[in-house]
């Protein structure tokens, strides 16, 4: 029960962040979505042996939270909710690959380690780029963003009509749960039984309130498109944007930064 | 059995993309024929429901455990293959961005496991046959159980096939079988008798629901087969050219030891640049602007080449190197928060 408010309040969390109003909130969609996109390539391009030269690229995500004024708790909680698949998957990795690659001082490290830790940084590095984007472009703006960027209006309309009646069905949803759960006792009425009527009612009620969106929209002149108030506009500040971030992502891709530094240092102080 | 960014290569995620954004212009297309715009509102406020009604969970007799409804089959049975299939899509897109689970790069891969399988293959296939123009009780059942198992078994299996060929985990393909499969087989029975209850349910209440969409619309058995065609020409042709453009570097394969024939080819670093840079050429946002990759291509095979060098000396100063730039980074992130705190006045957070 208390999963299931949290994740209704977490949808709540993220679309009051991306109505702020600071310099990357401000910046156009497409430009946000494009950048995540070089990211995400870049980071997930790099060999699955290499950790320091991915290093450099936590500077993305720490500056747009910085800049967006996004609390770095709330994202990294909800980081952690959902690490356990790659931990899964990626835990294999030490088990299996175990050809020494490295030594650091005297303990031998073995390949299956360097990846793992590989996975967990890649993995870390992508999924705080995406609740990134979200959080400073808010839904609706990276919808209008996928259709100028060619994505059907069929799919942007389906996407923005599954967003705004996400928050009134998961209301209801969260209001039949409690129903039951008051009136079952010993796990009497949790089966199969009642959830099949439970999540029926709530279909039938859903195809209802369909219907009776589309006569109203009908109503009021709707013909398969949304119209969006707030001005897209792609300025000089967006293409600045892309490119700065692209720069600097290919350059850290072909230049292993930490490997620079710890080499400079190292030199120095020998 | 969401595919995370963290495992998969840019070539595997790049031609998953493309096949997937196939599918959806496609499906738009059609849905846009079929039109009819009533589908555009059931469309959306369907796919909401499928976010609400997996937050009911049912209790499973003898386990103690839970289970609750998946999304493809009866959103299919809903709504017929090609809305099925842009609201499934829609799901995993919102999943991705607000809860983070999958991938932005794995949406691809994650829509064609859990949307192509279900609404294009198995409920034409198998819930049609089954359940058909005149469904019953048992038929129902049975073709719930056997949609959602075979559903679920062909996704899974689009699972380990995709981590495979992307190389970053080093599961084998017979144990990433073996992991896989069994569970899913679990959880297919369990998805089929929940679709099952809720589409009895549905069925005894308003039959015509269930009825209208289980008598077929004649064009849509021909049309499955084009789309099938379709994608397997596009994957051959993808195939080809990226395993031509990576049979021409062979470097770093040999010293790990647990890699499948055939991935080499898509870890390639060439072979993903042309690829990508040709994804987005075609793409055509900004033509003019060159942050394409030819530059990065050349310097990455350098780096190719030299990444499997790592000996004991380089990696001190690599950690040294790596702690000193991420204190940078939070640094830098630090002064720019107090300053953007200063200047616009917004809400202060707990850092």
């Amino acid at each position: 029960m208390s999963s299931i408010s949290t994740h209704a309040y977490d949808l709540g969390t993220m679309d009051r962040l991306s109505r702020q109003d600071t310099s990357v909130h401000r910046l156009d969609g497409r430009a946000k979505l494009l950048t995540t996109l070089v990211f995400i390539v870049t980071v997930v391009s790099f060999g699955r042996y290499e950790v320091s030269a991915m290093i450099p690229f936590f500077i993305y995500p720490l500056v747009l939270c910085s800049l967006g004024n996004i609390p770095l708790v709330y994202l990294v909680r909800k980081i952690i909710v959902v690490a356990p698949f790659a931990i899964l998957v990626g835990i294999f990795n030490p088990i299996i690959d175990r050809q020494i690659l490295t030594t650091l001082g005297s303990a031998q490290i073995s390949g299956g380690w360097i990846s793992f830790i590989s996975i967990l940084i890649r993995f870390t590095l992508t999924v705080w780029a995406a609740l990134t984007l979200v959080a400073i472009t808010g839904f609706n703006a990276v919808c209008a963003a996928l259709e100028k960027l060619g994505v059907p209006r069929v799919f942007v309309v389906q996407l923005m009509f599954l967003y705004r009646y996400l928050f009134v069905l998961i209301d209801e949803s969260l209001r039949l749960v409690r129903a039951r759960s008051l009136r079952s006792f010993n796990g009497k009425g949790s089966g199969i039984r009642t959830f099949g009527s439970m999540v029926g009612h709530l279909l039938l009620r859903t195809l209802d309130r369909a219907q009776r969106i589309h006569q109203a929209m009908s109503c009021r002149g709707f013909s398969g498109e949304i119209r969006v108030l707030r001005p897209a506009s792609f300025g000089l500040g967006d293409v600045a944007y892309v490119l700065g971030w692209s720069v600097l992502f290919v350059g850290l891709r072909l230049f292993n930064l930490p490997h620079l530094i710890g080499n400079g240092l190292t030199r120095l102080f020998a | 059995m969401h595919m995370a960014d963290a495992l998969i290569s840019p070539a595997v995620g790049g031609v998953m993309w493309a096949a997937t954004a196939g599918l959806i212009g496609y499906s738009a297309k059609k849905v846009k024929e079929e039109m009819n715009e009533r589908k555009v509102p059931l469309m959306g406020v369907t796919a909401a429901f499928i976010f609400a009604a997996q937050m009911i969970n049912f209790t499973i007799p003898a386990t103690g455990s839970s289970g609750h409804l998946g999304g493809g089959l009866i959103m299919a049975i809903l709504l017929g293959p090609y809305a099925a299939f842009l609201a499934m899509a829609s799901v995993l897109t919102v999943q991705a961005l607000f809860f983070a689970d999958g991938g932005l790069l794995a949406l691809g891969c994650n829509i064609f496991n859990l949307g192509f399988w279900p609404c294009f293959v198995v409920y034409p296939l198998l819930f049609k046959t089954i359940a058909g123009a005149q469904p019953s009780r048992g038929r129902i059942i049975a073709g719930s159980l056997a949609t959602a198992i075979v559903g679920l078994q062909l996704g899974a299996f689009s699972v380990v096939l995709e981590t495979l060929a992307s190389g970053i985990s080093a599961l084998p393909f017979g144990t990433f079988v073996l992991l896989m499969q069994p569970i899913h087989l679990a959880i297919g029975v369990i998805e089929g008798f929940a679709t099952a209850a809720v589409v009895l349910f549905v069925w005894k209440a308003r039959p015509e629901i269930i009825e209208a969409s289980a008598t077929a619309k004649p064009f849509e058995a021909v049309s499955i087969r084009n789309v099938l065609v379709g994608l397997g020409i596009a994957t051959l042709i993808t195939g080809a050219i990226v395993s031509w453009f990576a049979s021409g570097q062979p470097d770093g394969l040999e010293w790990s030891m647990f890699k499948t024939s055939g991935h080499e080819e898509l870890e390639a670093p060439e072979g993903v640049h042309q690829t990508l840079a040709g994804l987005q050429e075609k793409t055509a946002f900004l033509p003019d602007y060159g942050f394409k990759a030819p530059p990065k291509a050349e310097g990455e095979k350098e780096l190719a080449e030299s990444w499997p060098a790592i000996s004991g000396g380089t990696s001190v100063s690599g950690l040294i190197g790596s702690v000193l730039t991420l204190l940078l980074a939070a640094l830098i992130a630090v002064v720019l928060r107090r300053r953007g705190a200063a200047a616009t006045g917004n809400i202060k957070h707990p850092f």
